[in-house]
């Protein structure tokens, strides 16, 4: 018996000490990445690839907080959160020769405030967040976020909110025309009592799910992001994506190098090899978003690139980025969500 | 499958002679690796977690190690959205943890009105059909409950085999509103935890004594009156036993409210797995959560095993 | 004497009872094998939902996942169910002694927390003490709640087994651990097999605590299909259901014919 209990300890410990070098470990958005680029990646350099996902910047924050940074070498927080995680001391820096792609960083993104330079992180893809609506339910005025937070009898009880604080809050500020990081009194009332009040016509909270429930019909209107919502589309859910006229949130999505990266080398590799043009097209092929990298168009479907989720008619509101508040006013939004998700 | 209740120790035949197989003088090692594992790796952390839900919560996720109430605080009193309010008392999460009993209660009862003529119909078969019906009973519940779950969610969606079936024979024009309700996880929950109602029922009703309805019957009891009378004081414990095994899980359940309540309406395995692993990244919350759930599964059991020493006392 | 035993209704109630449980689990596999990639058509039967599960782009992951959840079931019932054996041994045989109680409330505290509970409490110890979160954090917390589950078959075999033959063999001269391995543990067999079985099961099907004490990377078969779940209810994933479907209905059948092989052997 003692015999069998060491082997299964020797064995249990072989496992465990198999997180040797040629191994990558990766944060990631859930449904970002295809996995022939990914298995491309292990074939170009022989590294393993493991690739943990999160449904929003606060839980992946959550999580890094909580003991997981040292097990994750690179990360894919939005704008506004990359300013919040390199406060908080958690990137690492590298410089433009450890990455030797790095030239290929569209100029619009390279001088970002969140990270001047590009220090510490890549670009990504950026999209938008707004909402879509399933036009065989309704075939009404889609342009307001009404739809959601104060929606029609037609989709009442048929809504699908995002599970993300930063996007919902950002939307309802919005909608009642109330700028970000407000510290205003009645303002904040105003909010919160707005989606406490939309809250009983919504279905359901969910991210990953955003696009399976306008695609399985268990929600005929939903906020999601403009690349999933054009995934929905392709799946055959009949969703049309709005750019309200309200505003809608802009975001950039990027790599980032955490710290204490258990493969720091390999996660460099992996940020250059996502900076070629091929592969970053590969992505935006995939995840229907904009790529942050310049060179890509060659490589681009053209439904992707023609997509009217990715090409807004003129004259819409233009979108706005995420502000990271300061930590006082931030405590504010998180009771308001705190509330809301209770 | 988390909430059995204890059975009692085994009652083996050791007790009575005890140590003429000359293992009572090595029962300390042979119990050590027991004690080892499930007092380090179970006992020990349900401790540590109840010091962890009087830490300080850091700004955006992570512990500080500074004591305080706030976790308690946050769940039983309210200080207004911009905390400067005079404090009451904060109805939320005690209506969650109302609103989980409450679905646990009714699905301990549904697991019951359907359990036990399930559970009595399969001990009065012959000994041979028994088997099987008990085989088909609890192959479901070694089923995955993710799969489980999982499955019922796509039985149950507008488009799913359920409403399309209904649909196509004409019985409903629209599609019935099932995923994403509270029938929906009430369905799921019942679904779940059935085989553990049925299974202490039977063993019940399996031992019951005939003889007992049969004298009843020669003095022209009704058979309700039989079952209310005489059956169901016999059977009580296995009910009982049934309660405990289908409430105390479906009290924490996670999966059922999360695939199937749209994640929207929270119950207690939902509120405690957001802390931990969605947004609120509050640790020390979520510890606490699952200190108040533990407290009112302990309480539940205390309260099975007075009843059940009264019994047995009398 | 029909009469006292049957009440109207219950027959039908026992018969709802089973399609209630196999109606979803048979649409499922039904639909695991539905030519058509819609999950709502009929497209003629296909196996090639079973093709893609090991030859599909995820195929690399749900291998993996499978893997690791076979091996740590593996793990995890052999070291539960030599820990159990040995407690059943000194709570059976070991006759009265301090602790015995309290032992027991023990060996039944897997049972008596719920499981989110257990999840958090393990997380919460696993980052105290510095440990990781990964394969060895998933096969700890998977031993410690298998252990009530191999322990109450064998236990339950054990008390039936009269101390006779053991009793015969020392006689003999056997030692004492002659006669356990010689005598005890062949007639506990059936019982042991039983709660590996039983505690195989437990942790290829365990999924609240394992998502809790997983770490970077790390997937077991259950978590793998949560995560593709939130994206849509997919083919592949029937499939996936299905074969995991089919492995537990091996098991139990195997853990009951066992029983019964044991109650054969009854002494």
């Amino acid at each position: 018996m003692t015999k069998l209990m060491t082997t299964a300890a020797a064995l249990a410990l072989m496992a465990g000490a198999a997180q040797a070098e040629g191994k990558l470990s990766v944060y990631h958005w859930f449904e970002y990445i295809p996995q022939e680029l990914v298995d491309k990646f292990e074939a170009e350099t022989g590294i393993d690839v493991t690739i943990d996902t999160y449904d929003s910047n606060e839980a992946m924050l959550a999580a890094l907080k909580a003991g997981k940074l040292g097990q994750y070498d690179v990360a894919v927080p939005a704008d506004f959160m990359v300013g919040i995680m390199a406060a908080d001391g958690m990137l690492d820096t590298f410089t433009p020769e450890e990455v030797p792609n790095h030239a290929n960083i569209a100029a619009q993104w390279m001088d970002v405030p969140f990270d001047a330079g590009r220090k510490s992180s890549i670009p990504y893809q950026w999209g938008s967040t707004s909402f879509s609506v399933n036009r065989d339910v309704y075939a009404g005025d889609i342009s307001s976020l009404g739809i959601i937070f104060n929606p029609p009898d037609e989709l009442k009880g048929k809504i699908n909110v995002l599970d993300s604080q930063n996007e919902v809050l950002i939307l309802g500020s919005l909608y009642l025309g109330i700028p970000q990081c407000s510290t205003d009194r009645a303002q904040l009332t105003a909010l919160n009592d707005m989606l406490q009040a939309a809250k009983p016509h919504w279905a359901s909270f969910g991210s990953d799910t955003s696009k399976d429930v306008l695609v399985s019909g268990d929600a005929a209107a939903g906020m999601i992001y403009n690349g999933f919502s054009a995934k929905a589309r392709a799946e055959g859910a009949n969703v049309e994506y709005v750019y309200p006229k309200e505003g809608h949130v802009l975001w950039m999505d990027n790599v980032v190098l955490l710290k204490d990266a258990p493969n720091r080398d390999n996660a460099l590799k992996f940020m250059n090899f996502l900076l070629v043009p091929e592969n970053a097209a590969a992505v935006t092929n995939y995840a229907a978003y904009t790529s942050g990298v310049t060179g890509v168009e060659p490589f681009l479907d053209e439904a992707i690139k023609n997509s009217p989720e990715n090409n807004p008619p003129a004259g819409i509101t233009p979108g706005a980025f995420a502000q990271a508040c300061d930590a006082e006013t931030q405590k504010l939004y998180d009771a308001i969500w705190t509330n809301l998700k209770k | 499958m988390a909430g059995a209740a204890p059975q009692g120790p085994p009652q083996g035949s050791g007790q009575a002679s005890g140590g003429s197989t000359g293992y009572r003088q090595i029962v300390g090692p042979l119990l050590l690796p027991t004690w080892a594992v499930i007092g380090v790796f179970l006992l020990l952390p349900v401790l540590l977690m109840g010091v962890y839900s009087f830490l300080t919560k850091e700004f955006r996720g992570g512990v500080i190690w500074d004591f305080t109430l706030a976790a308690y605080d946050q769940f039983f009193v309210t200080r207004g959205l911009f905390g400067d309010e005079p404090p009451q008392i904060e109805w939320t999460y005690i209506a969650i943890f109302w609103r989980s009993i409450w679905q646990a209660g009714v699905c301990t009862l549904i697991c019951l009105i359907v359990g036990f003529p399930t559970a009595w119909f399969i001990a009065t078969r012959p000994p041979a059909q028994r088997s099987v019906w008990l085989f088909l009973i609890t192959v479901p519940y070694w089923v995955n409950l993710l799969i489980r779950t999982v499955s019922l969610k796509f039985l149950l969606r507008d488009n799913g085999p359920l409403n399309e079936g209904l649909m196509a024979i004409g019985l409903i024009s629209d599609p019935l509103p099932l995923v994403n309700t509270n029938l929906a996880v009430q369905l799921g929950l019942f679904y779940s935890y059935l085989p553990f109602m049925v299974l202490p029922i039977y063993a019940a009703v399996e031992r019951y004594n005939f003889a007992l309805s049969e004298a009843a019957a020669d003095l022209y009891a009704t058979r309700w009156t039989i079952l209310r009378e005489i059956v169901l004081p016999v059977v009580k414990p296995g009910i009982v036993a049934g309660c405990i095994l289908v409430f105390v899980p479906s009290l924490g359940a996670f999966l059922a409210p999360d695939l199937l309540g749209g994640a929207k309406t929270f119950m207690i395995g939902s509120l405690i797995d957001e802390q931990f692993k969605g947004s609120q990244g509050n640790w020390p919350f979520g510890a606490a959560v699952s200190m108040i759930l533990m407290a009112l599964v302990l309480l539940v059991l205390l309260v099975q095993a007075r009843a059940a020493g009264k019994a047995g006392a009398r | 004497m029909k009469g006292v035993r049957h009440y109207p209704g219950f027959l039908a109630l026992a018969v709802g009872c089973l399609v209630i449980l196999y109606a979803p689990l048979a649409v499922v596999a039904a639909y695991s094998f539905n030519d058509s990639a819609s999950i709502t058509q009929w497209g003629g039967f296909s196996w090639r939902w079973y093709v893609d599960v090991f030859t599909g782009p995820e195929a690399e992951r749900f291998g993996a996942a499978a893997w690791n959840s076979l091996t740590i079931a593996v793990l995890a019932a052999t070291a539960s169910t030599a820990i159990a054996v040995a407690a059943a041994v000194a709570m059976v045989r070991g006759g009265q002694f301090r602790g015995r109680t309290a032992t027991y409330a023990l060996i039944n505290l897997p049972l008596m927390v719920p499981e989110i509970v257990t999840a958090v409490a393990a997380l919460i110890f696993f980052t105290m003490v510095g440990i990781t979160t990964g394969y060895l954090t998933i096969l700890i917390a998977h031993i410690t709640f298998c252990i009530p589950f191999a322990f109450l078959p064998i236990a339950a075999r054990l008390s039936g087994i009269e101390e006779v033959y053991e009793q015969a063999a020392r006689d003999l001269y056997a030692t004492r651990a002659q006669a356990f391995w010689l005598i005890l543990l062949p007639l506990m067999m059936p019982g042991v097999i039983s709660g590996y079985l039983l505690a195989f099961i437990i942790s290829l099907d365990d999924f609240i605590i394992t998502n809790f004490v997983k770490g970077a990377g790390m997937e077991t078969l259950p978590t793998a299909i949560f995560g593709s779940v939130k994206q849509g209810i997919k083919p592949n994933i029937m499939a996936i259901s299905t074969m995991m479907l089919a492995v537990s209905v091996l098991f139990v059948t195997l853990s009951y014919i066992a029983n019964r092989i044991g109650q054969k052997t009854r002494t």
